[in-house]
């Protein structure tokens, strides 16, 4: 391949679109955002950057503030698991099925995230609602098998205004993020890497565990930061499907902004979400570092 | 908090502001003189919150056309126009937010003069603790918040903050609103304080008794739990009386009650934001709405209290004798306005929601 310098010109003329599209639009704004969490309020509608580190004071000193990220967390976490679960046997089904179907299938997995997501969230409160679709089914299969007449009428259950709706709709909205770049890897597998390893006496699970998974690993990877992390900071899903503790660290991000008007503390706790999620990649480009090093 | 002054400090408004006006002179510069102004009109409104066909009634009797945003709360009025006015000419912030709002100077004053249709309103809105002399607003709607419930699933009339905030009988069918001055408010209500205290030691208290009663709600609903109470979803809602009443057209099993501990009592006005581009029109427009008919028009649409003596005339003896719009004496001494008590005290009653919410 040629080197860049040897067409500056091309070069620059393809760079600085991008590079000026990144600059203006995200670094910059980043930027403000930043200086802002050193900043005070001065009156109800200015703030000053004075340097201060007393936001950053108040969301680590504060439990609360660490107990509703801890809670973020974790609930990201379970709810990327679930994503995965769910996600690896589509994305292997599709990879495996003719090319007919393969289209169908990406297309049912795609066309969904071409919708709106407050639109989305809106449909899944009519699927889980006390009369939504779920209980409607349910009742339907409860009364069909005559079991009112052995247990009583139909309870509904609960299924909106809770942490597992907050899990389900945060799995549902992020699935496509998941899918994808799995599709993308399983796709790239060599298939005859698997049949090596089934002729030569690994059973179906061994095969999967040892080579399957490996092979995908890069994919399975990009997958969870695809989904983990724009998972930690969503306040729509929990905000509108959630009950009474349903709040998440984006919720309280996003009344800083609102009602609390606290725009200096607001960008301290993004920013701490966002040394935290940078850390974290650190961490996997150093692990992932040490893995190869290991193998040469 | 300090509050020192520094000469180098821009505050990012003004600076806003100077880009917006220097944004203004380019684009307006082969325009007329500033009597001539386009004739649109740029309106921020509650949802549900204007007659069906006000804005183009507006339009056939001035020319000008009316063009309708929405938002959800005030909270979300007031970050809209912290940063300066995106381009709105009419506003409709409930009274503590007139005070912060005018605080900030984010109002512009009203011309009285440009607004004859000020002789409708009843003497009493005309005086305005938050607003001394209806300088920056007028008097839209007004009402309270109580309970919202499904008559035929409670026992009785829950006439009571008890049944929301401290009692197990209803578990599981109750929604409180979403925001925290509201709902720490009525509980301090209920407690038997000021809805307006500034004492941590009782706003604390009335932090533990929503936690204690959290097992039993169901949801913090953002305005729309009479559409909870209307599908089945809860039994009883916290709400705004105009709301539930909009769904007892359709629901007759449906009720509102101010329970006896009182509640919060609240008017939304009519405003003109500082730098409205069409402060004439936003002058004619708030005229209109203050119009006897079309005031009557809206009134008769959304279901809630007029403070418009005219429109009240052409109003149905059903709507001015229902005491869900219009409370009786009675109910009316027991009730507050909530008060704009500065920053700090919004900060607390965040940071209490936030555990609130956390637990």
């Amino acid at each position: 391949m040629d080197h860049w310098r040897d067409h500056k010109l091309a070069f620059w003329v393809f760079a600085i679109p991008g590079t000026a599209w990144l600059v203006v639009f995200f670094l910059a704004p980043l930027a403000i955002v930043w200086a802002l969490s050193f900043g005070e309020n001065i009156s109800i509608t200015q703030t000053r950057v004075t340097g201060t580190l007393e936001n950053y004071g108040r969301a680590l000193l504060t439990p609360v503030y660490l107990q509703v990220i801890w809670k973020s967390v974790w609930l990201s976490a379970l709810a990327t698991a679930g994503c995965l679960l769910i996600a690896y046997p589509v994305a292997f089904l599709i990879s495996f099925v003719g090319a007919r179907w393969k289209m169908i299938l990406l297309a049912a997995i795609i066309l969904p995230f071409w919708i709106n997501l407050l639109i989305r969230t809106y449909a899944l409160i009519a699927v889980f609602r006390t009369r939504g679709f779920v209980n409607f089914g349910l009742e339907w299969v409860y009364e069909t098998l005559f079991l009112d007449r052995l247990f009583g009428p139909f309870q509904p259950l609960e299924l909106l205004y809770n942490n597992f709706a907050v899990g389900a709709g945060l799995i549902y909205v992020f699935m496509p993020f998941m899918v994808l770049p799995l599709y993308a890897s399983i796709e790239r597998l060599d298939k005859s890497l698997l049949e090596a390893s089934l002729d030569l006496g690994a059973g179906q699970f061994t095969t999967f565990w040892r080579v399957t998974v490996p092979l995908t690993m890069p994919g399975i990877v990009s997958g969870i930061i695809l989904v983990f992390i724009p998972m930690l900071g969503s306040f729509l899903i929990p905000d509108l499907l959630g009950g009474t503790n349903a709040q998440m660290i984006g919720n309280v991000i996003e009344r800083q902004f609102k009602s609390a008007n606290d725009y200096p503390f607001g960008a301290a706790l993004s920013f701490l979400l966002m040394y935290a999620t940078f850390a974290a990649l650190a961490l996997r480009a150093y692990a992932a570092g040490r893995r190869s090093a290991a193998q040469v | 908090m300090k509050h020192r002054k520094s000469p180098m400090m821009t505050s990012r408004r003004s600076f806003l502001a100077g880009t917006g006006a220097v944004a203004a002179g380019i684009t307006l510069a082969p325009h007329k003189s500033f009597s001539a102004e386009d004739k649109v009109i740029n309106f921020y409104n509650w949802d549900t919150y204007i007659g069906e066909t006000t804005l183009d009634d507006f339009a056939a009797a001035t020319g000008i056309e009316a063009k309708m945003d929405l938002f959800a709360d005030n909270d979300e009025l007031f970050a809209k126009l912290r940063e300066g006015n995106p381009g709105f000419d009419v506003i409709v912030p409930s009274n503590d937010y007139v005070e912060r709002m005018a605080v900030a100077d984010m109002l512009s004053p009203l011309d009285h003069d440009k607004i004859p249709n000020i002789a409708n309103i009843e003497p009493v809105f005309m005086e305005a603790a938050f607003d001394p002399g209806r300088k920056f607003s007028l008097p839209y709607m007004w009402g309270t918040i109580g309970i919202g419930y499904r008559a035929g699933a409670v026992d009785g009339v829950p006439d009571s903050w008890k049944w929301l905030y401290d009692s197990d009988k209803y578990s599981g069918r109750i929604a409180l609103l979403g925001d925290a001055s509201t709902v720490m408010g009525l509980a301090l209500k209920y407690l038997g304080y000021s809805y307006n205290t500034v004492d941590p030691a009782e706003i604390k208290q009335a932090e533990e008794l929503i936690i204690a009663q959290k097992p039993h709600i169901k949801l913090f609903a953002d305005d729309n739990g009479q559409d909870l109470l209307a599908s089945g979803e809860v039994n009883l809602a916290q709400e705004w009386n105009g709301d539930i009443l909009q769904v007892q057209e359709e629901d007759e099993d449906i009720a509102y009650i101010v329970p006896k501990e009182g509640a919060v009592i609240w008017q939304d006005c009519l405003c003109i934001p500082a730098g409205a581009p069409h402060p004439q029109n936003a002058h004619a427009f708030i005229d209109y709405l203050l119009d006897a008919e079309a005031g009557a028009a809206i009134a008769d649409f959304i279901q809630y209290a007029t403070p418009n003596g005219a429109a009240k005339k052409l109003m149905s003896e059903e709507y001015l004798s229902n005491p869900a719009i219009f409370p009786t004496e009675e109910v009316i001494a027991k009730l507050e306005p909530e008060i704009y008590r500065g920053e700090e005290v919004t900060k607390l009653f965040d940071e209490a929601w936030t555990r609130i919410n956390a637990v």
